[in-house]
């Protein structure tokens, strides 16, 4: 049954990126990016990361991926695709950035295979989150709050200008 | 096996309920707007109109599926669909009522109560806005396109409010699973006011929850999404028959789910005299709390004029958030001096 469902959500997942990717009209990506992150969800709740995978639904699809097609639909991109696709070096660039994140995979999962995570430790559950968060990662998880200050301040102070 | 069995009756019975109340929810919405009007409302279908609802379902049903000239066919049909579920599926961890004694078995009166309940909401909450926002694109109309561009932008304003409004109440009760917050909430001060969250100490909170629902809801007076003076009907000007019917059913399961929410967070939920010796009487008190909200929503709606737009931003940013922000903050104060 868990076996079933995670070759069903990873699938979905799989061709749902490709779908991102491929299609032409970005309204289609942003929402083939919606079926990634839903079945991304799926495999987060298998894992028993409930609160993951509750967060990942409210910032990425409730949030990002919202402002995403408004501003697709505000600005009615059409002309923008033709003109990405004549630079070259954005392909070539791809190259090296795919064989690094390739590369980070295979790292992981070595990792993972040789300590891995004893089944039935609450790592996704809202309390174990949030400890970590305040005690382990305190520093990290202050630092990104000041960079969103500074992004909105960034964001208010264009806004202003134009 | 018997907990699969227990579970599918459940859901099948908890839909069975919201379903048909949600048909006469809008007969009731109907009848209270004549009475507030002095006018008799619905009264032709059956005694008092009872049966309005059923008529209403089969025009809709068998009316013309008119499809407006649209590159997007596929994603015009999806949309209602998109809008309908997510608002169905937050009747999944509303708790209705405590454990009761049925057929020899203990039976808990919600479908599931998970751990990370609250946050599930505002995920489905988060989610409903692509119906209304892919309809509005989809439609190929400048009204449906405006109607869905401030949908998103109002969803997106309050849902911080309403978000961050509930703050108070996890740091009071210690957790995310609705079923706890309600247990959090039973008992009484003093012996006479009831440990409900409303009273100590989330009032400014239960404002600000329930101004924000209402503008999640797209209820007046934060109508703009359908302003019928300058957009016809907004985002669904282009639907019609069944698909339009989808939206209308989504928008009450959107007003109901959010009533029963704010019942379950402010009002104590099941919690009432006597429920200790007999649970299912706090199916009866939570139906009773969850009515006055909906109450109040028709009651807004018969006397409230429609904001303007800018002010409607305005006060979502300069006037709701801050508040929230404040409510937070003392929130925190108070549990660390209790």
């Amino acid at each position: 049954m868990e076996r079933a469902l995670f070759l069903s959500f990873a699938l979905t997942a799989i061709v749902a990126a490709l779908n991102v990717l491929w299609r032409r009209h970005p309204l289609h990506s942003a929402l083939a990016l919606l079926v990634v992150l839903g079945a991304l969800t799926g495999l987060y709740i298998l894992l028993g990361a409930y609160f993951l995978a509750v967060v990942q639904v409210i910032i990425y699809a409730g949030a990002i991926l919202v402002l995403f097609l408004f501003v697709i639909m505000l600005l009615n991109i059409r002309a923008e695709e033709a003109r990405l696709e004549r630079r070259p070096i954005f392909r070539w660039l791809a190259v090296p950035f795919a064989l690094l994140l390739g590369a980070e995979i295979v790292y992981l999962v070595r990792v993972f295979e040789e300590n891995p995570i004893p089944s039935g430790t609450s790592i996704g559950v809202t309390e174990a989150v949030g400890r970590e968060l305040f005690t382990t990662y305190l520093l990290p998880f202050e630092i990104t709050s000041i960079v969103i200050l500074i992004a909105i301040l960034g964001a208010v102070v264009l806004a202003r200008r134009g | 096996m018997d907990v699969v069995v227990e579970a599918v009756v459940k859901i099948v019975v908890v839909f069975g309920i919201v379903l048909t109340f949600l048909a006469y929810l809008a007969l009731f919405e109907r009848k209270i707007l004549g009475w507030i009007q002095l006018r008799y409302g619905p009264n032709r279908v059956g005694p008092w109109g009872l049966l309005q609802p059923l008529a209403d379902l089969l025009k809709f049903l068998f009316k013309e599926d008119v499809r407006p000239m649209t590159p997007n066919p596929l994603l015009f049909s999806v949309a209602p669909i998109l809008s309908l579920v997510p608002a169905l599926m937050t009747y999944a961890v509303i708790p209705f009522g405590d454990r009761i004694e049925l057929f020899g078995r203990e039976i808990a009166l919600y479908i599931t109560s998970v751990n990370v309940g609250l946050l599930y909401l505002f995920a489905l909450s988060g989610l409903g806005v692509y119906g209304i926002v892919l309809a509005g694109w989809a439609s190929n109309s400048k009204y449906s396109l405006l109607g869905g561009l401030r949908s998103a932008a109002q969803l997106i304003s309050y849902e911080l409010t309403l978000t961050l409004s509930v703050v108070g109440v996890l740091i009071q009760a210690g957790s995310l699973d609705l079923v706890e917050i309600v247990r959090a909430q039973s008992g009484t001060y003093f012996g006479l006011i009831p440990k409900w969250h409303v009273f100590w100490y989330q009032p400014l909170g239960f404002l600000l929850f329930f101004i924000a629902a209402v503008a999640e809801t797209n209820r007046v007076p934060f109508d703009l999404p359908e302003a019928e003076t300058e957009l016809v009907a907004g985002y669904h000007t282009e639907y019609s028959a069944t698909k339009f019917a989808m939206f209308y059913v989504a928008e009450y399961a959107n007003i109901l789910a959010v009533s029963a929410l704010a019942t379950t967070l402010f009002l104590g939920g099941w919690n009432g005299p006597g429920v200790e010796r007999m649970p299912l009487l706090g199916v009866f008190y939570f139906a009773a709390k969850t009515a006055i909200f909906l109450f109040i929503y028709i009651w807004l709606r018969a006397t409230l004029p429609r904001f303007r737009y800018d002010q409607l931003m305005r006060f979502g940013w300069k006037v709701l958030l801050p508040l929230a922000f404040a409510n937070i903050v003392l929130s925190s104060a108070m549990a660390v001096i209790a």
